[in-house]
């Protein structure tokens, strides 16, 4: 029973910081599909960026931990803006079929760019010392990275739900999700909106990148492997939502990592099976609108 | 020459169509040394075909038209190496049947969804697929793949030579046959009703036609096309590996299938003879650059040229034509 309970608190605080470093990738998503309708398959590539910034920054340059997430965060936004401005803006009105074929050949070039200056193997990530070893607490012992990761995750994201909320940017922002023409229509520059909007969730994306490297492993083929996950983070909380797909994330990665623990033998069998009764039952996702 | 289908078209066959069929037996006497490579473009050309009536002619954007072509060549290679059932005509009806069935049963549930929850579903779907071949080993045999297959003589008389040559005519008498069908279909009166699901859902609706129906049943037939050419790809290797399911095989289908252009047929025979031709040259010597080079050809082809390389032929003989 001990030995039970024991694995269950492990599979839980596992699950969390997992899930946790899915939404801060993934909500970026949730927001661009939301706001433009625009199906981005592409989002991985942001975050693999992110992870190879950071491994980079630390590795090669010497650059302290903190610096180096903070570079992923702002060097992946702003590749993010050239590629909107030049490349995605000129697809918001096309059809679904270009949009997804855009993006998959985003894929597809960035697995190739990363192969040819990273090689294959999975990039090597090296914690700073005051983020090793074990973290007591409640009587037990926990990986201080992993507390680390859930508790700065909790802060990046009650500060982009105040953003969201709270200010005259989140305000614009969910007016020209609710309604693009009548936000338009009453002054708000939705150009320049989705292309920030774009640049925070891309930047957002990077940072879940390089927190989550060592969690989720950067290498070439990230973009193709963690694709399933993002979009069904997506799909199952609901497209322009926060919140839902903050719920769907916890449980993704919660299911994922007991799922690992107890059933290895099924692998990611109960993720998809889940996600098709989910979106049976809800096909605009939890806490989507119906459209 | 589109052959997008409906009441207008002239359904007869053009002597353009069988410049293909000409070219593909003409591989088979002065190129004897890619007879394999051949009968991968053949299988592929099918599978194409497949896709085509989904996404090109009903409009249905899949992410997952893998798990029927993995599931045909599951069974065929089940069907022989853990069954002892070798006769490759008989594989070919159990992988048409059962793909065929899956598509209407996954079809049935995905249908009823639009937009990124049926990309997403599809995408689950073939996902679950390649789960479960990967952990049914004893059936499956899993990441090894299955090997022991073996298939009897055709009709009991033309055995699959080491040479490949029955394998590349036995795939080029079933393509024959499915592009015959495939045509038909699309232009029927039920073709003409996938063109207009594709084009306008919502008029189709109001003009009463019964829209699922029509849709499940292209699925249906779409994933049959696609199990053949899973156990056609079974029968000419005598193997079988994970990386018939997933999303890569799925995703490499699609960029033939744009690159040839989609919405018509012959944009299906192109696309498979052009990419997987390339890959056989370049790939090996550069993997880098080959798919720096798909990737970039996408973005390409999506920004500038969307009927794909027959769109752009179209364009040019128009020019020419309008020039006198």
């Amino acid at each position: 029973m001990e030995a039970f309970l024991s694995s269950l608190v492990s599979v839980a605080f596992h699950g969390t910081a997992f899930g946790m470093i899915l939404y801060v990738i993934s909500v970026g998503l949730s927001v661009t599909m939301g706001l433009m309708g625009f199906a981005n398959l592409a989002h991985g590539v942001f975050a693999m960026a992110g992870g190879y910034v950071m491994t980079t920054a630390m590795n090669r340059y010497g650059v302290p931990f903190p610096l180096a997430l903070a570079l992923a965060f702002l060097g992946v936004a702003a590749a993010s803006v050239v590629l909107e401005r030049l490349l995605y803006a000129r697809l918001y009105n096309a059809g679904e079929l270009e949009q997804v074929l855009f993006t998959i050949g985003l894929i597809f070039m960035s697995v190739a760019v990363a192969r040819m200056i990273y090689g294959t193997l999975q990039q090597p990530v090296y914690l700073p010392e005051y983020l090793k070893g074990q973290f007591p607490l409640l009587g037990r012992d926990f990986p201080t990275y992993r507390v680390f990761l859930i508790v700065f995750s909790s802060l990046m994201i009650a500060a982009l739900w105040f953003g969201v909320e709270r200010t005259r940017w989140g305000a614009m922002v969910r007016a020209a999700v609710d309604n693009r023409p009548m936000a338009q229509s009453v002054g708000i520059n939705t150009t320049q909106l989705f292309t920030l909007t774009f640049a925070l969730g891309s930047g957002l994306a990077g940072l879940g990148g390089a927190l989550g490297a060592e969690i989720i492993s950067v290498q070439p083929t990230y973009p193709f492997e963690q694709l399933v996950y993002f979009l069904i983070v997506v799909s199952i909380g609901g497209l322009g939502s926060l919140r839902g797909p903050f719920i769907a994330a916890l449980l993704i990665g919660l299911t994922d990592t007991a799922c690992k623990y107890w059933l290895p033998q099924f692998g990611a069998f109960f993720i998809y099976i889940a996600t098709i009764a989910l979106l049976l039952w809800r096909p605009m996702g939890l806490f989507g609108r119906r459209a | 020459m589109t052959h997008s289908g409906g009441y207008n078209a002239d359904a007869r066959i053009r002597w353009q169509e069988w410049l293909p069929w000409l070219a593909a037996l003409a591989a088979f006497f002065l190129l004897p040394e890619y007879l394999s490579l051949g009968a991968r473009i053949l299988i592929y050309i099918l599978f194409a075909l497949s896709l085509d009536l989904v996404l090109g002619y009903a409009g249905v954007i899949t992410l997952g038209h893998s798990a029927f072509f993995g599931f045909g060549a599951y069974v065929a290679g089940i069907l022989s190496a853990k069954l002892g059932i070798s006769d490759p005509m008989l594989q070919l009806v159990a992988a048409a049947l059962g793909a065929g069935l899956l598509g209407l049963g996954t079809g049935a549930i995905i249908l009823r969804t639009s937009g990124l929850t049926l990309l997403m579903l599809t995408l689950a779907i073939t996902s679950v697929c390649l789960e479960i071949a990967n952990k049914a080993t004893p059936v499956t045999g899993g990441a090894d793949g299955l090997s022991g297959i073996v298939i009897a003589p055709i009709l009991g008389s033309f055995k699959f030579d080491m040479f490949g040559k029955t394998a590349y005519l036995w795939c080029l008498v079933v393509l024959f046959g499915a592009w015959w069908l495939i045509r038909r279909l699309i232009y029927s009166p039920f073709g003409a009703t996938l063109a207009g699901l594709r084009e306008n859902g919502i008029r189709m609706h109001a003009i009463g036609a019964p829209v699922y129906r029509r849709l499940l049943i292209a699925y249906g037939l779409s994933a049959m096309f696609a199990g053949i050419a899973g156990a056609l790809l079974t029968q000419t290797n005598q193997f079988v590996g994970l990386n018939v399911l997933g999303f890569e095989p799925a995703g490499e289908l699609l960029v033939m299938l744009i690159l040839g252009g989609v919405g018509r047929i012959y944009g299906a025979f192109i696309g498979p003879v052009v990419y997987l031709i390339a890959q056989d040259q370049l790939a090996k010597q550069f993997p880098e650059y080959w798919y720096l080079g798909i990737g970039a050809m996408l973005v390409v082809v999506v920004l500038f040229a969307r009927g794909g390389l027959l769109g752009i032929a179209d364009g040019l003989i128009a020019r020419l034509r309008s020039k006198p």
